[in-house]
């Protein structure tokens, strides 16, 4: 990868590793494996175990990364995806804003993230959306289980939270391993072959934007989304952590986020930071916006405001 | 061996091999129990994404703790001298090497994925250096369980020996007590540097650590002491149990203050920072089944005090035991269980979510105890050699074990 910072891309390193690699699973496993493992699960699952980072593969070892991705969900989830890596445009910088005018509290963005993500039928999902009392706007006063058809007090706002995708994350800062970073459009991820599961990135978050897989995922082989990336919404493995990513996936090949498109009133804004005509821009330019815990200085990129 | 020992009645060997077997059987059900988390994930955890750490960690911290206070002979002995110290170091020694590895075990039963720690290692791995403090904190972890597997390897061999000091170890024996206060710092800082936690994120979290670390490690050498001396095998010199008494009462009554100085803050105008710690201690909107166990733990650590200041009681040693060990527990409590669970409530997003530890939990937390207990046995058994047969200690002797106490006080 272009954007790849040399200290990763050491090659001596990345060689020494690869040489393991191949040195371990040849020596040791290849011969049995050809009987035992017809199937190849078991040459995939130590594969993914001597696996490097993510930044420090080359494109042809991504590839057959992502090929290992897809033979593994179809073993375990009866289902077959395509998994890509798309990378980061070049010249973008992406950003988020909330119209909480228009929010209603439908919660179509849950459901729709939950759908596109394959997010674990167990799992808490990476949207909420919490109900505000009248005059107040402490994080902590939310409620998140409200019945969206029980009537409100007046005064009563909706007010959706997900990943902020700070520019200086807290959780990219706590992870021990650099197993989650922010890529060069602004979007912070997590490589799900590298992180170890210590889930201090959760602790860290201001936002409680971070979610672990606490079992295998359980996914619907009829209501995967098979169209997946790397860094997005394959299915994860077990005891990692995962996030909203803006789907990646669909974003990095200029497709708006599931949330946005989901939202009937419209109240969710995506797009380039950078681009000078841009909703995005004609909103921070024009709008009263606030952004939440700002005094933590993590510099959230997903902004709030409203119609008034 | 057998002869050197004094003759002893059949009955502690009897009850030796019990300890031992009984161990076991725990190391071997927990083993069994990791089996079910590894098979299964951490949802066999009472964890949730509400509440991501819960008794593992606590208990990582806490035992970070006592392994960071073992090194509080190491001063004493060598730097100031007290040359009847010196045999209790290597108590202090075992245990440190013993609360490390068990510290280290409770952070990998805790990991998502326990085959990746390789991740962490430098070169191999991609540890986060400088920015994770967690990465620090393996690191220094990992060091001083070395330096201090060394220093033991070296103190069994000096003791037989009873060679001097030599300038090498004393610059390790240096190396491991600026590593054991900054393994239990960095431990705090992991906690502390967290500005979504409101309750951890305060300066005073270090060194409140530090001073509990202090009270509960030397309680652990006391009550250690106390059995070995039953035992026979081993007699804590009295300037050792002097200081350790000394050290105990001094941490405690700092730590009771830093402690009454967060409460303060804490209480006279809540703001964020008081939520996890009103649910603590007063159970507010009923949302925590820890209160009285916190209440009682900082009861105990308020009488405790008031008993060991008063100089005729900390001299009676059946005060003192029993103190360290109410002392122990009350810790144990405080920073083992009460420390992590309301420092994560309720959510950034408001959230409450009631944790109880879960059977596969208990059952691996107890493992890793046994464990650790069957570590220190063995540590014990090998270092510690029986009761000279010099008949009177405190004749002099050249290797100081037996020099007359020469303490403060």
């Amino acid at each position: 990868m272009s954007q790849t910072p040399e200290t990763l891309l050491d090659p001596s390193r990345r060689r020494w590793l690869q040489g393991a690699g191949v040195a371990v699973t040849t020596v040791s496993a290849a011969p049995l494996m050809a009987l035992a493992d017809p199937e190849g699960a078991v040459a995939d699952t130590l594969e993914t175990l001597l696996q490097t980072h993510y930044r420090r593969m080359s494109r042809t070892e991504i590839q057959e990364v992502l090929h290992r991705i897809e033979r593994r969900a179809e073993r375990e989830h009866g289902v077959r995806i395509r998994c890509q890596d798309p990378p980061p445009v070049t010249g973008v910088r992406f950003g988020f804003a909330v119209n909480l005018s228009k929010c209603k509290g439908l919660r179509h963005c849950v459901t729709a993230c939950r759908q596109e993500n394959n997010v674990s039928m167990q799992g808490s999902g990476n949207v909420r959306v919490l109900a505000m009392p009248p005059g107040v706007r402490t994080l902590e006063s939310g409620e998140v289980e409200y019945d969206a058809h029980t009537p409100m007090p007046p005064g009563s706002w909706f007010l959706p939270v997900q990943c902020q995708q700070c520019a200086d994350p807290a959780c990219v800062r706590a992870c021990p391993v650099e197993a989650t970073w922010r890529e060069p459009d602004g979007i912070v991820v997590i490589d799900y072959d590298w992180c170890i599961g210590c889930r201090y990135c959760a602790a860290a978050c201001p936002y409680w934007a971070r979610r672990f897989n606490w079992q295998k995922p359980h996914l619907s082989a009829a209501h995967i989304t098979p169209e997946t990336s790397y860094l997005g919404n394959r299915p994860r493995p077990v005891g990692v952590m995962e996030k909203c990513t803006w789907c990646i996936q669909r974003t990095r090949q200029g497709r708006m986020p599931a949330c946005q498109e989901a939202c009937p009133s419209g109240a969710r804004i995506f797009g380039d930071l950078l681009d000078p005509g841009g909703e995005l821009r004609h909103i921070l330019e024009h709008k009263t916006i606030f952004r939440l815990k700002e005094e933590l200085h993590t510099d959230p990129q997903t902004w709030y405001f409203t119609d008034v | 061996m057998s002869d050197t020992r004094p003759v002893r009645s059949v009955i502690l060997r009897f009850a030796l091999r019990i300890w031992v077997v009984v161990l076991s059987f725990a190391v071997v059900q927990g083993g069994w129990a990791w089996h079910e988390q590894w098979r299964l994930g951490l949802v066999v955890t009472g964890m949730s994404d509400q509440l991501s750490w819960g008794l593992y960690i606590g208990q990582f911290v806490f035992l970070v703790g006592v392994a960071a206070s073992a090194v509080v002979l190491v001063i004493p002995a060598y730097w100031l001298g007290i040359h009847a110290c010196r045999s209790a170091v290597v108590i202090g020694e075992a245990l440190s090497v013993t609360a490390v590895s068990m510290a280290l075990m409770f952070v990998w039963v805790d990991l998502g994925q326990p085959l990746r720690v390789w991740h962490a290692l430098p070169w191999l791995g991609t540890p986060n250096f400088p920015a994770s403090i967690m990465a620090w904190d393996l690191l220094v972890l990992t060091a001083y369980l070395g330096v201090n597997v060394g220093l033991l390897i070296g103190h069994g061999r000096g003791h037989r020996k009873s060679a001097p000091l030599s300038r090498h170890r004393l610059f390790w024996f240096v190396v491991a007590t600026l590593l054991g206060l900054s393994i239990h710092t960095v431990t705090a800082f992991l906690l502390a540097g967290l500005p979504a936690r409101p309750m951890w994120n305060t300066g005073l979290l270090a060194p409140r650590f530090i001073a509990s670390a202090l009270v509960s490690g030397c309680a652990w050498l006391l009550v250690t002491g106390w059995i070995l001396a039953k035992v026979g095998t081993w007699r804590m010199p009295e300037a050792a149990g002097r200081l350790l008494t000394g050290v105990m009462t001094g941490a405690l009554v700092i730590y009771l203050f830093m402690g009454i100085s967060e409460w303060f803050v804490l209480f006279y105008h809540p703001t964020a920072h008081g939520h996890g710690a009103g649910m603590l201690y007063l159970g507010w909107e009923g949302k925590s089944g820890l209160t009285l166990w916190m209440i009682g733990s900082v009861g105990v650590q308020g009488m405790a005090a008031m008993v060991l200041v008063v100089r005729p009681w900390r001299r009676r040693p059946g005060v003192v035991l029993g103190m360290a060990m109410l002392l122990f527990v009350a810790l144990f409590v405080e920073k083992g269980v009460g420390l992590i669970v309301p420092g994560l409530q309720p959510t950034p997003l408001g959230e409450w979510v009631a944790y109880r530890p879960t059977v596969v939990e208990l059952r691996i937390a107890a493992a890793i105890w046994a464990g650790g207990l069957l570590l220190f046995t063995g540590l014990l058994r090998l270092l510690c050699h029986p009761v000279p047969r010099e008949p009177e200690c405190g004749s002099a002797s050249t290797d100081g074990r037996c020099a007359p106490p020469r303490g403060p006080e």
